[in-house]
């Protein structure tokens, strides 16, 4: 067999720990795509937070043989922030092996995957894995997922990748259920670039599907909507790592490197095809992804701005989806405001600009992106709360729809949870006896405040949760400031729902009193809208600060004692005549982490 | 050379016992051993003593317990020293004798300074302190039966389970006495003392409740008329201890003794705390094993500002020229912590009660920063 019948494309979508990466692992094993000497855990997942934490940021792309036919399975991370990684690389496959743990069943991950799946009109394969397990009850797993797709449950593979058990009956499953990928061999060649990655050396490296016609080495290439030309410097696939071919024929899935330095010059979603024979029309590309959330980060040490800069320019080159813009907080020096697609972008960014560059940040308290219409008539996008100008005439803010699956003796609290929240009732469906499906409707600002804390507290960690952007909707929301000693501290201020200001500027301003040392002066602490105070604290002055004794023998003790205080005080930051260590911003930055 | 320190101090670091909260160079016993000391504490005089100006301001007897000292040794030691305006020896009360005192008196001592600490049994056994309020009260006599009419108190506050009235009565004693001057510290529990281990929690618990006693202590004081003349030192007139106002002027001071130090010159030197090694290298007629630090001008600047500031007249200007953090003033001098006066800068009363923080603030970090 050759050709385009010879080929599957497919990638695996799952919940969280539902065991993608494992089945990923024996496939590659089974096909001897990997020798066992080779084989380590979560192979495709190459990001070290990846192996950390078991989840996959990044997709990737992989090409196994099996029984005369070629596989290339497209692993694509189950995070609903990572939604616009997951529906660009199914967009580059004919089918989806969804895969659910024969344990917990199917999950809110589960359904956003499969609903993916669908629209892009993929052919799914359903897996029950970790049949292995005591607890497992893979009927009651394959009857939900079989009902989920619309699929006989006798159909439903029932495996265990952690043993290699019926691995074999996927792979035999794709071939067979999966179809080959349309296109035409012979036609001026397209190809859909899914994803791209940075070589240091190589530059841009593009992920590409070939849809129509064929590439080859040095043949010189052209990206259809950004209109920039440059050469095939090296075609091949991964299998995992990447190995050169010299042609990539249509329905295939491999790399192109380019050469380009400049990762903005080649973006995810455009078409390339040949510069001579070019192709009349490009494919459908993607939507752009919009950030959802934000947030400052800002070096604790003002030294690093610098390396912060260039820190977020690299993780950049691999994450088109994050976005930066410098700030300078009064309060905090000069940092960056961030856009991200979710909190646990945010995250995880987060984490890999502390380990991977080094560096000590901190994080204002995330806020959504709001539509204001101000008094003038003026329509602004706010991303940060000191920006939000203090008279509006109308503000809009963004709404999800939320889906829960959660055992029903918690459907109460979960309710409960999301009318406090702001939250509108949507649906609620029984899955099964036990567990039921509700969706609600809820402003994203809530979800940032504190949600998945709560979420986990009240259903003791079984609900999983997952959500959609659906719109913007007008809500009365009100800017809070902070004051210290009068003087309003930029980077605390948020933007909140008026009922919940009163509770949010009492929480800050208790946190802050306790946080801030005592000063040569009282200083006092106020939450504020506008100019009505909300909430206010003292921190009454020190009243006795004396080094007791000072003679002969020890002046140069006491001197330098004197001087380290001194310096200790740069480390302070200064919010007008008020020091505030660093670690009381962190402390009030954090304080959603701490109201479980 | 400026015509030599005019301010000599000696250490004598023999103690009868230990006190938990004390952490001085000091000695338990060993009476066998005063005379050799005494010895090696002369020599080690006569070696520096080109360091010293001709006419003495002050000669201090520190401890240690001087009084503690052998009689015979302690009699020899003050017949050698040079005289001076003011000689003041410390005393604890449980050594002072009527016969202690006038030997004291007759060898040219004019001040004792007496460790009182407290009149409560109860807060004096937590210090672990020897004498009794009755042997305090005792000791205060037989030094005026001597003719002693300069006589300073010590006297701690914020001692574990001291109450407000514990410390009022304290101060009531003491004035009762009629000292004509007085020395207030706040216990510090230094790290790694026996005392800090038993009682530094304890005392972290207290911070609260007695953070108003440094101000109960001034009020008290200045309300008898009292001359709050530095941050920890009252005096009534013209009795301040000179000897401790030298320190506190910048002046040169020549310190003899183990673990003593001295700074002479822009230079500090500290004698390293070892008997052995000290009485050794004195017999063989060296000079004793010391740590030397060169005081550059903008230590001697800052240093001029930390001490100046704990008195209550200005420190002028001139002096500490270069380091003083000129915006870090105008923001004391906004909130009315510290002011300037006749050409000097001195400390608001209630900047006095943060002196410590208000100094730091205003210390400049580099002499080139600093402007005033």
């Amino acid at each position: 067999m050759s050709g385009l019948e010879a080929i599957r494309n497919f990638s695996i979508v799952a919940h969280i720990d539902h065991g993608k990466s494992t089945l990923a692992d024996r496939i590659l094993e089974l096909t001897q795509t990997l020798s066992e000497r080779e084989m380590r855990e979560q192979v495709l997942d190459t990001m070290e937070l990846e192996r950390e934490r078991g989840i996959t940021i990044k997709a990737q792309a992989v090409r196994v043989a099996w029984r005369d036919h070629q596989l290339n399975l497209i692993d694509t991370p189950g995070h609903v922030d990572f939604t616009y990684e997951v529906s660009r690389a199914l967009q580059a496959c004919e089918g989806a092996l969804l895969v659910v743990d024969a344990a917990q069943g199917i999950e809110a991950q589960t359904l956003a995957n499969a609903y993916l799946a669908l629209e892009n009109d993929l052919a799914i394969v359903p897996v029950v894995n970790k049949i292995d397990l005591p607890q497992a009850d893979p009927d009651a797993a394959a009857a939900e997922v079989a009902e989920l797709v619309g699929e006989d449950p006798e159909r439903v593979l029932r495996i265990s990748a952690k043993t290699g058990e019926g691995v074999d009956l996927v792979l035999d499953a794709i071939v067979a259920r999966v179809p080959p990928p349309e296109g035409a061999p012979d036609a001026p060649p397209r190809a859909l670039v899914f994803d791209s990655s940075y070589d240091q050396y190589r530059g841009v490296v593009a992920f590409v599907r070939m849809v129509d016609g064929r590439f080859s080495t040095r043949q010189r290439l052209r990206a259809m909507a950004a209109g920039t030309r440059f050469e095939a410097e090296e075609l091949g696939f991964f299998s995992p790592d990447r190995r050169p071919t010299p042609t990539l024929e249509a329905g295939e899935v491999g790399y192109v490197v380019t050469g380009l330095k400049d990762v903005s010059r080649l973006r995810v979603g455009d078409t390339l095809t040949a510069q001579e024979l070019p192709a009349a029309e490009p494919l459908p590309g993607y939507k752009d992804v919009k950030p959802t959330v934000f947030a400052g980060l800002f070096p604790t040490d003002s030294d690093d701005y610098p390396a912060l800069r260039d820190a977020l320019e690299k993780l950049k080159l691999n994450d088109a989806s994050l976005f930066y813009e410098p700030e300078t907080s009064q309060a905090l020096g000069f940092g960056f405001r961030c856009g991200f697609l979710g909190l646990l972008h945010m995250e995880i960014v987060r984490e890999r600009l502390e380990r991977e560059f080094d560096l000590d940040l901190l994080v204002t308290a995330p806020n959504v992106a709001y539509r204001v219409l101000t008094k003038a008539g003026e329509e602004l996008e706010v991303h940060n709360p000191a920006d939000m100008p203090r008279e509006v005439e109308l503000v809009e803010e963004p709404y999800i729809r939320a889906t829960t699956i959660v055992p029903k003796d918690y459907v109460g609290s979960v309710m409960e949870l999301n009318n406090d929240r702001r939250g509108r009732f949507h649906h609620l469906e029984y899955l099964s006896e036990e567990r039921v499906l509700l969706t609600y409707d809820l402003p994203l600002a809530e979800i940032v405040y504190d949600y998945y804390d709560q979420l986990k507290s009240r259903t003791k960690g079984y609900a999983s949760f997952d959500y959609d952007v659906i719109g913007f909707e007008s809500g009365d929301l009100v800017r809070l400031d902070v004051l210290l000693a009068g003087d309003p501290v930029d980077a605390l201020s948020l933007i909140v729902h008026r009922e919940g200001a009163y509770a949010r500027g009492r929480a800050l301003v208790d946190r802050l009193r306790k946080e801030i040392p005592r000063q040569l002066f009282d200083v006092p602490v106020q939450a504020a809208i506008g100019t009505r105070i909300v909430a206010r604290e003292t921190i009454k002055a020190r009243r006795k600060d004396v080094l007791a004794k000072c003679y002969g023998g020890d002046i140069t003790r006491k001197r330098k004692l004197l001087e380290r205080q001194k310096k200790g005080k740069k480390r302070m930051k200064q919010v007008g005549a008020v020091e505030v260590p660093q670690e009381a911003f962190l402390a009030v930055l954090n304080l959603d982490g701490e109201r479980k | 050379m400026n015509g030599g320190a005019r301010h000599l101090y000696l250490h004598l670091p023999f103690c009868a016992h230990r006190c938990g909260y004390c952490d001085f160079v000091t000695l338990v016993g060993r009476r066998g051993g005063h005379a050799a000391y005494v010895d090696a504490l002369l020599t080690e005089l006569e070696l520096e003593r080109g360091l010293l100006a001709t006419d003495l301001e002050t000669v201090y007897l520190g401890g240690g317990t001087p009084t503690y000292t052998e009689p015979g040794v302690l009699t020899r030691l003050l017949a050698t020293v040079p005289v001076a305006e003011e000689v003041t020896v410390e005393a604890n009360p449980e050594t002072v004798t009527p016969r202690l005192a006038s030997v004291l008196r007759e060898a040219g001592v004019t001040r004792v300074s007496l460790g009182a600490q407290s009149f409560q049994p109860r807060l004096l056994a937590v210090l672990e302190r020897q004498a009794s309020p009755d042997a305090v009260r005792r000791a205060f006599y037989h030094l005026r039966d001597a003719g002693f009419d300069n006589v300073s108190l010590d006297l701690l506050y914020g001692i574990p389970g001291e109450s407000a009235s514990d410390l009022a009565r304290d101060l009531a004693e003491t004035i009762a006495l009629g000292p004509e001057h007085l020395s207030c510290y706040e216990l510090e529990a230094k790290p790694g003392t026996r005392f800090t281990f038993a009682y530094g929690e304890e005392l972290a618990r207290q911070a609260e409740a007695m953070e108003g006693y440094f101000e109960l202590v001034v009020e008290t004081l200045v309300g008898e008329g009292y001359r709050w003349y530095e941050t920890a030192n009252f005096c009534r007139p013209g009795r301040q201890a000179h000897h401790n106002l030298g320190y506190w002027l910048g002046r040169d001071y020549l310190g003899i003794g183990i673990g003593a130090v001295s700074t002479v010159d822009g230079l500090r030197w500290r004698n390293l705390p070892s008997l052995g090694a000290y009485v050794g290298a004195l017999v063989e007629g060296r000079r004793p094993p010391r740590e030397e630090e060169p005081l550059g001008p903008e230590v001697v600047g800052r240093e001029r500002l930390m001490l100046g500031l704990r008195l209550d007249e200005p420190v002028p200007l001139s002096q500490v020229e270069g380091a003083v953090d000129g915006l870090a003033l105008a923001r004391m001098e906004r909130l009315g912590l510290a002011e300037r006066r006749g050409g000097g800068l001195v400390l608001t009363p209630r900047g006095r009660f943060l002196g410590g923080g208000v100094t730091a603030e205003l210390m400049a970090e580099s002499p080139a920063k600093s402007t005033i």
